[in-house]
């Protein structure tokens, strides 16, 4: 492996860069990436197709391996951070360029709930798949939930629970909104470890996700819903 | 090497006993009594100290040998969230003073165990606890519950390895005896990757070892077993610990409840003992019933041989993955990694 250690980023064509990207996105290897995306920036790639080609491609692996028990937290925080540090580059890009948007989630663990692992690795790799994140922290009680709904765009409310003691709590959140008369504005996703489909039903999620990958891909397929609703409406 | 654990209770009890029955949940138990969802239940050491000794008390005329106490989120970085963080001494003292106060008046030996789970942070270079913070918070909830007369400390519900070697190291400064369990509930391993044969090895490398080790929560009663499997395989002389849930978490009328019979923690329970436990208990969802239950069935059923994976899955129900890579059949990552 030892001679391989001396890939030169910049002497790679666009299509074997991104591959690299992928690899380096999968073992964590951040300053990697950032040197990666400034290079694809400098061959005047969209910041649009990097963030879709090269970061989100790279993610949707590191998810497929998380999903089927191959990578563990460790991994994935690594990961997460090297695309973080992509991220950080394009964000002002993308938002000068007008780049399409994936969505927006308002995502938090419920109150009394500090175990945030989960929730942090979600609101990652929803950064990693395009979406827009809006991170609200631990320990939320209902008003801390409305007051990110209210704030404008939002397509998904995301709640973590680890614990019996909390877990009850995301009713308490999604009854609210059904009084309130907005429960139907928005996609409302449950997940941490004790949690099953069957309690997420049970609550009035629109679905439980076991973890980050599957919140992903069931993020995108609530938001492909939508918007072939509005097309149809 | 220890004064406190040369001669301790637990310590004298898993030499005499062959299985020893440990307590259920808390969380789900104080439900029942009241306690609102998203609330601290430590609190209740204080505030609700009536249904803290019934708490215990169910324990025992269930037929528990030992019992947690109400602490498991009694570390300043979790009490934090209630604006609580200055009472670690308090509550932590509190909730063991109770548990002495009813595990002294029964007529049988009872242990109390001073419950320690997770800060709920992650630790660096991942996250931003430190090793030295984290030992710092454990140490002081471990100086309470000794102050508070728990005869053993019991870290609880950790996936991290740093976090767990953390506690014990807070645990040796209070020269207190302790046990430790993880939770594996992410394809048989902890959250962070663990598995049971990685905790055998990582228990075996701490000093003071623990009186017992072991697995709680998590999944199921199933995977909880392949677990414990995975643990005797490494035929390790330290005692494990069973403590599954029973069953998992349904949301019926307003509350949580599990959906695991009284019947099938019994089933659960012999073959936790058959499966080389020798503390055995249960923990979210599990109540005084199943707690009978499993007494019972530990009673008055004679220990068998070793079950293998079907007979574990034939009676308590299937696994949450196809390993828990410790059978050579994890699957294996999709990239090759061109970097070292």
């Amino acid at each position: 492996m030892s001679d391989e250690e001396d890939i030169i980023l910049s002497e790679l064509p666009d299509d074997e860069l991104v591959l690299q990207m992928h690899d380096d996105l999968y073992d964590g290897l951040k300053e990697e990436i950032e040197e990666g995306v400034n290079i694809l920036l400098g061959r005047d790639w969209a910041p649009y197709d990097v963030l879709t080609t090269a970061l989100v491609g790279g993610m949707t692996v590191v998810g497929k391996d998380f999903r089927d028990g191959i990578l563990f937290v460790p991994e994935v925080l690594l990961a997460a951070n090297a695309m973080k540090g992509g991220m950080a580059i394009l964000k002002p890009l993308l938002a000068a360029t007008g780049a399409p948007r994936m969505g927006t989630m308002v995502i938090g663990t419920v109150k009394g709930d500090i175990h945030d692992i989960g929730k942090n690795l979600v609101g990652m790799m929803m950064e990693g798949a395009g979406f827009e994140v809006r991170d609200i922290g631990i320990n939320n009680a209902v008003e801390s939930y409305l007051e990110a709904l209210d704030a404008g765009d939002v397509d998904i409310l995301g709640m973590s629970a680890l614990l019996t003691t909390t877990m009850p709590y995301m009713k308490v959140v999604i009854d609210t909104l059904v009084e309130k008369g907005i429960r139907d504005d928005y996609t409302v996703l449950v997940g941490g470890a004790p949690l099953n489909e069957e309690f997420g039903k049970a609550i009035g999620a629109d679905a439980y996700c076991r973890d980050a990958a599957v919140a992903v891909e069931t993020a995108k397929e609530f938001m492909a819903r939508k918007h072939n609703a509005l097309a149809a409406g | 090497m220890t004064t406190a654990s040369a001669n301790n209770p637990l310590k004298d009890m898993l030499d005499s006993r062959d299985w020893i029955l440990a307590d259920g949940a808390t969380g789900t138990n104080l439900f029942n009594m009241g306690l609102s969802s998203g609330d601290a239940p430590e609190l209740w050491n204080v505030d609700e100290p009536a249904k803290i000794r019934a708490l215990y008390q169910g324990s025992v005329d269930a037929g528990s040998d030992l019992f947690l106490t109400n602490t498991f989120g009694g570390n300043a970085s979790r009490l934090k969230l209630h604006a609580a963080d200055g009472r670690v001494d308090e509550l932590n003292r509190a909730s063991a003073e109770l548990g002495r106060e009813v595990a002294d008046k029964s007529d049988r030996k009872i242990i109390v165990a001073g419950s320690v789970g997770p800060t709920g942070e992650i630790m660096q270079p991942m996250g931003t606890l430190t090793y030295a913070g984290a030992v710092e918070m454990f140490h002081e909830q471990a100086e309470a519950l000794k102050a508070g007369g728990v005869d053993v400390l019991w870290v609880e519900t950790i996936s991290a390895p740093e976090e767990f070697k953390a506690a014990a190291e807070a645990f040796a400064m209070v020269d207190m005896p302790w046990c430790g369990t993880m939770s594996f509930d992410t394809a048989g391993r902890t959250m962070m990757g663990v598995t049971s044969a990685d905790m055998a090895e990582l228990v075996g490398g701490i000093v003071p070892p623990p009186l017992a080790f072991g697995a709680n929560c998590g999944v199921g009663a199933s995977d909880l077993l392949r677990t414990v499997l995975g643990f005797s395989a490494q035929g390790a002389d330290t005692p494990i610990i069973s403590k599954g849930n029973a069953g998992i978490p349904k949301y019926v009328d307003g509350h949580i409840h599990y959906d695991g019979t009284p019947e099938l923690m019994g089933e659960y329970a012999v073959l936790a003992r058959d499966c080389g436990a020798k503390i055995i208990g249960g923990c979210c969802g599990t109540m005084p019933e199943h707690l009978r239950a499993m007494r019972e069935a530990l009673e008055t059923q004679a220990s068998g041989p070793r079950p293998s994976l079907d007979k574990i899955a034939e009676k308590l129900g299937g696994f949450s993955s196809g390993s828990d890579g410790t059978d050579g059949n994890a699957p294996e990552p999709r990239r090759t990694r061109r970097r070292g």
